[in-house]
């Protein structure tokens, strides 16, 4: 090994304070602005500041990974394009299907509960980012999306692709935002079992392509190829979104609980472009009531808002499969007492507040909703002349 | 003071924003975590080849923006690599004159003190990271530090 070209330095310095003293200085500073910024996050300017300064060195490292995206998309072959649209056009087709029979369900839905018209979808707007190839922190899950504050992004916020649920942003700068990706080993999504609504916490790995659910009991009932929605709980997330598909069920006799693992619906693994979603602040299954995050915690209702379901407004279940089945019997089971009262923004929020789910015309999860419809029930619209064909003859 | 004593700033404030770049460069996952942590080694580089040029102020400079980048409390990497620079700038003298297969394992030691002290602030801070995983770059660092040395030599030798 080259010696170090060290010839020029003399030893010791013998200027000012001593390396020692430094130290103990520059320590000291790091210590104390980790616990202002920490325990006291009085630092959310500077923050703030300091990620807006650091964006552009950002940009410029993913400058050649978005310029290769772009090289590829400039060159693709007339036949790549082709079979492209060909496909779209065919998915195209598919969520057209799919929406007129939502919007029929969410009016027959609407009726039931004695409203006179279908609540409005949850999902207000969102933006499409791009995310910023970029290095953040190698065993956790980020993501940097090219949307922030001037965007109107806030923290917390949602975050999904067109097949499910991806994250919630965490730290917001004025260009750009810092992803918490569902798999990150950190983060922690309320879920419900699509077919049974047990519901649950699915959490991170680290791993790209799952998540484990070790709160479900040796005995639930759950199998591999269930879906699992968003259940609305927690504060952040709205309800009803697709999550996940359970890939992976151990019952071990000596562990109280199932070893259950699932796989992510959202492309965790080659994503370039996120939803970033806004939700309704006043519709009674807004997931949270976007302007005061903060108060998340204090609002949390007490007791499990399961166990009082009639307190809780009736809870239709159209997402896509399930939907032409199963959201008349439950609403109209609770009718009478389906007032239009609202609970306070922030209650609703925390609790599994009724609420067209899932399939929003708008489109936001339609095309999440729509591969995990397929296997369950192929297309939504023949469903229903299905009974009345069988009773006629 | 001549040129041949000036100490080389400039250039170390250049290696260091390379460092940076090869740190927040995106790559496949995998090979992330193999990822050497650059901006570190050159830190460590500058610690023991001129200490006066840079020494701990340098450290917990490039600790802060790593702080930034990495999104982590800001003071977290600044406290290790002040930490593992002071110990660099001590010992630069004896450090320079052991042989390369020494040398790396100071750089192995060193690395692991680092990502110790990051380890107990992110259990400190709530977000622990337990994963094996975060610990496999101190090798990879050891293991490219003769590389690291021989290119980082080149940028500012009189020679």
């Amino acid at each position: 090994m080259p010696g170090f070209a060290a010839g020029a330095y003399r030893p010791s310095p013998g200027r000012g304070t001593s390396p020692g003293f430094r130290f103990t200085l520059y320590a000291i500073l790091a210590i104390v602005l980790m616990f202002v910024d920490q325990r006291r996050g009085w630092l959310a300017d500077v923050r703030y500041v300091l990620s807006g300064a650091a964006y552009p060195l950002q940009l410029a490292v993913s400058s050649p990974t978005e310029a290769w995206r772009w090289l590829e998309q400039i060159f693709a072959t007339r036949a790549t394009l082709e079979a492209e649209n060909a496909q779209l056009e065919r998915e195209q087709q598919t969520l057209e299907m799919r929406q007129q029979r939502f919007e029929a369900l969410a009016r027959e839905n609407g009726e039931l509960r004695g409203l006179r018209d279908a609540l409005p979808p949850v999902a207000d707007h969102w933006i499409v980012a791009e995310v910023v190839e970029v290095e953040l922190d190698s065993p956790r899950r980020r993501l940097l999306v090219n949307r922030g504050a001037r965007n109107g992004v806030f923290k917390n916020q949602v975050v999904m692709d067109a097949h499910g649920l991806l994250g919630q942003t965490m730290r917001v700068g004025p260009w750009s935002a810092e992803v918490i990706l569902i798999t990150d080993p950190e983060h922690a999504v309320p879920v419900e079992i699509e077919r049974t609504g047990v519901r649950t916490i699915a959490l991170g790995t680290g791993e790209t392509q799952a998540l484990a659910l070790p709160y479900l009991p040796a005995n639930a009932d759950v199998k591999s190829g269930d879906l699992l929605l968003t259940s609305g709980l927690g504060g952040v997330f709205p309800q009803g979104y697709p999550v996940a598909r359970i890939t992976d069920v151990r019952h071990d006799t000596v562990q109280p609980s199932a070893q259950v693992r699932a796989r992510p619906l959202a492309q965790l693994d080659r994503m370039h472009e996120v939803m970033l979603v806004w939700f309704k602040g006043d519709h009674p299954a807004a997931p949270t009531p976007t302007a005061t995050s903060a108060s998340i915690d204090k609002n949390l209702p007490s007791g499990d808002p399961a166990y009082q379901p009639q307190s809780v407004p009736p809870r239709p279940k159209p997402t896509a499969p399930a939907a032409s089945t199963t959201p008349a019997p439950k609403p109209a089971a609770h009718a009478a007492s389906a007032t239009p009262r609202r609970r306070p923004a922030g209650a609703a929020g925390d609790q599994a507040a009724p609420q067209p789910r899932t399939a929003e015309p708008d489109g936001s999860a339609a095309p999440a909703a729509a591969p995990a419809a397929a296997p369950v029930a192929p297309p939504p619209t023949p469903r229903e002349p299905a009974p009345t064909a069988g009773a006629n003859p | 003071m001549n040129a041949r004593l000036a100490e080389p700033r400039g250039r170390m404030l250049l290696t260091t924003f390379i460092g940076l770049i090869l740190t927040i460069l995106p790559l496949p996952q995998w090979l992330a975590l193999l990822r050497p942590a650059f901006l570190v080694l050159a830190v460590l580089y500058w610690s023991i080849a001129a200490p006066r040029a840079g020494g701990l102020a340098l450290g917990f400079a490039s600790g802060l923006t790593l702080d930034v980048f990495r999104g982590a409390v800001l003071g977290q990497h600044a406290l290790a690599l002040t930490t593992i620079t002071y110990v660099a700038v001590r010992e630069h003298q004896k450090i320079r004159s052991k042989p390369a297969f020494q040398q790396m394992l100071i750089v192995l030691g060193a690395l692991i003190v680092y990502e110790f002290i990051l380890f107990a602030i992110d259990g400190w801070s709530g977000h622990p990271m337990t994963s094996p995983l975060r610990w496999v770059h101190a090798a990879t660092g050891a293991l490219v530090w003769p590389l690291a040395v021989a290119l980082l030599e080149r940028s500012h030798s009189p020679r």
